[in-house]
């Protein structure tokens, strides 16, 4: 049973990081570069149109909730598991969820980037 | 890619690299918090290693979102990745820590992984959401 607790956390931290990112993603996607909006107005104003995009204020939401599932997930199973497991996972979801949803042309080389990425991560933390 | 958009994804990569590490120390000078205790955790702020971790998360998250306004998610993360190795040298040369030849074997992936990634684009056209039309564009305060 306990089993089943760490990876039903460790999937919760995964779909809710990886919805973190696409929504933050896709908000800072729509406010457009931030520095070259810096150059045209005050940074006030740059600030307020990020925080006035709704996708921005659900992705901070989506990683808060992704934090406090991998403390769950911490509470039930070790770190040695849970961390290149959760982080590995998100690396690889990332990739499918992006080009998914934000349409973004995940080629080859980018497959084969988050593949490694994510090999080495889980590597390094075992 | 211009010298600014690098130095804003090194940004990304040294800020969690170095938030973390000063969070890791901080938290064991603070020591273990149990369940029953809980409330201990919102005085752990109050250690200047976890608030100089907290404030190094901070500078990451406004790199972070601001490298995403540029570039792609699947561009931006594997690129930053390098804040693992990062992490893994300040674990062995600050916090004393061993590294395995198994952790070596991972650093050298996710660089292979950095280097595949970045040697494409940054922004692909897919993937460009529709802007602010002009007359959202000309803000309050917005200098001509």
């Amino acid at each position: 049973m306990k089993h089943a607790y760490t990876w039903g956390a460790i999937a919760m931290v995964v779909l809710a990081s990886t919805a973190g990112d696409i929504l933050l993603a896709h908000a800072m996607k729509r406010v457009g570069d931030v520095g070259e909006l810096w150059r045209q107005t005050c940074l006030w104003t740059v600030a307020t149109r990020i925080l006035r995009t709704p996708s921005f204020l659900l992705g901070v939401l989506m990683m808060a909730v992704g934090f406090y599932s991998l403390l769950f997930a911490l509470s039930w199973a070790d770190v040695s598991l849970v961390g290149p497991a959760s982080a590995s996972l998100t690396f690889v979801a990332n990739a499918a969820a992006a080009k998914f949803f934000l349409h973004e042309r995940v080629d080859h080389r980018r497959w084969t980037a988050a593949l490694f990425v994510a090999a080495g991560v889980a590597l390094l933390a075992a | 890619m211009t010298f600014r958009k690098y130095l804003v994804l090194g940004g990304v990569t040294l800020f969690a690299a170095l938030g973390d590490s000063l969070l890791s120390h901080g938290m064991k000078e603070v020591g273990c918090i149990s369940l029953p205790h809980w409330s201990s955790i919102l005085t752990a702020v109050l250690n200047p290693w976890v608030g100089l971790g907290i404030a190094f998360l901070l500078f990451f998250f406004v790199s972070y979102t601001t490298a995403l306004s540029w570039a792609d998610l699947t561009y931006v993360l594997p690129a930053s990745s390098l804040g693992y190795v990062l992490l893994a040298v300040i674990a062995r040369f600050w916090l004393h820590e061993q590294i395995t030849p198994m952790r070596w074997i991972g650093i050298l992936l996710i660089s292979a992984g950095v280097g595949f990634v970045t040697q494409g684009p940054a922004l692909t056209a897919d993937s460009r959401a529709p802007r602010f039309k002009e007359s959202e564009a000309a803000l309050p305060g917005t200098r001509q």
